[in-house]
């Protein structure tokens, strides 16, 4: 059927952003404008609940609330990827943040006491 | 079989200092450190004997690791917050390769596996034949022996890192290393925790200077199978490596 091909393929394109790593202005480009589909989509599917229904129909769904429920797991899968990148940048963040840290106080303390090495205990 | 103990508690190492001491004074020790307070400080005082340099990256241990690396002599670095093995390994090469009259920087593990001797003879290597980096592996001969489900494991993750690098190396996530400064300085780790090792190879394999493997000796005492890495481990490097 036709809603397969189109979910696997959009799990698949989630699952391709997920491992390439793209223009940030771009990547905010797309979440906008997805946002604005959403928009217009859920309002359209709220005024005329039949045409969810003829739509889903279309693509050999039997109702208009599965293709819903569809979308929503699309939407989870890529709200998780989307997720998963900014932790990661976050997480990147924090690792260079403490290790400047940890190589300043380095510095710090062998400003304060010039020998690199203690002499090992003889 | 293996000693349970920790390499350089025996009576024979605790005498003089190794003449290689003075040599070995362009040679940095990098060991990142993790809750490992029971060992570190015999590791380091064993490891000073021979090398003069030792620069200990405790990455947010809740135990008295630090500490005791210190004590023991080690110049120790602190991460605030617990990062992972890859992190605490870019912070000690970093480190390490801005030390004045450094020409090697030495990974080697906090743990007690690694021995001495043979990081000593992996710089002796890189010298005479001019390499720059030497990885150590536990392959290449049959002093090591890990269990049948470790070296499968092993095996599985040479042969990814070699499909992914393109190197063609007999051992992979060996923690004990040699780099000269100049290899030191391409290395950028990104990987924070575990995936780390298959990263170094990529990155250093990608630099086309010369490079060797040297066998090693790499002991697992009970203390160390305990904290070893674990089967499930390996999924979060896969999972790691991939989703970047």
């Amino acid at each position: 059927m036709l809603i397969q091909v189109i979910l696997l393929a959009a799990i698949a394109v989630v699952a391709v952003l997920l491992t390439r790593s793209t223009a940030d202005a771009r990547h905010q480009a797309i979440r906008r404008l997805l946002l604005a589909g959403f928009v217009v989509a859920s309002v359209a599917a709220i005024v005329f609940p039949q045409a969810l229904s003829y739509l889903a129909n279309l693509i050999g769904v039997g109702r208009g609330t599965d293709l819903l429920l569809y979308a929503l797991v699309i939407a989870f899968v890529s709200y998780i990827a989307t997720s998963h990148r900014r932790a990661n940048q976050l997480s990147r963040k924090i690792t260079l943040l403490t290790r400047e840290l940890s190589l300043a106080e380095a510095r710090i303390e062998s400003v304060a006491k010039p020998e690199d090495t203690p002499p090992p205990a003889a | 079989m293996e000693s349970p103990e920790a390499p350089g508690l025996t009576e024979s190492t605790l005498v003089a200092p190794s003449p290689d001491r003075r040599t070995l004074d362009d040679v940095w020790l990098v060991v990142p450190l993790y809750n490992e307070a029971e060992v570190v400080g015999d590791v380091v005082r064993a490891a000073l004997r021979t090398f003069p340099h030792i620069v200990c990256v405790d990455d947010g241990s809740s135990d008295e690791s630090a500490a005791r690396a210190r004590e023991a002599g080690a110049t120790v670095l602190r991460h605030a917050v617990n990062l992972g093995q890859g992190a605490a390994l870019q912070t000690g090469i970093e480190y390490a390769r801005s030390r004045p009259g450094a020409a090697y920087v030495v990974t080697f593990d906090a743990d007690g596996q690694h021995q001495v001797e043979d990081a000593v003879s992996m710089v002796e290597r890189a010298r005479s034949e001019d390499l720059a980096i030497v990885f150590g592996s536990r392959f290449l001969d049959d002093r090591t022996r890990p269990g049948l489900l470790k070296r499968a494991v092993l095996r599985t993750a040479v042969w990814f890192t070699n499909r992914s690098t393109g190197l063609r190396l007999t051992d992979a996530h060996n923690g004990l290393r040699v780099l000269r400064v100049d290899a030191a300085r391409t290395v950028d780790l990104h990987q924070d925790r575990m995936a780390h090792a298959s990263e170094i190879v990529l990155q250093l394999g990608r630099t086309g200077l010369p490079w060797g493997e040297h066998p090693v000796h790499v002991l697992y005492t009970d203390y160390s199978r305990g904290k070893g890495q674990s089967l499930w481990n390996s999924v979060n490097i896969l999972v790691d490596l991939v989703f970047k």
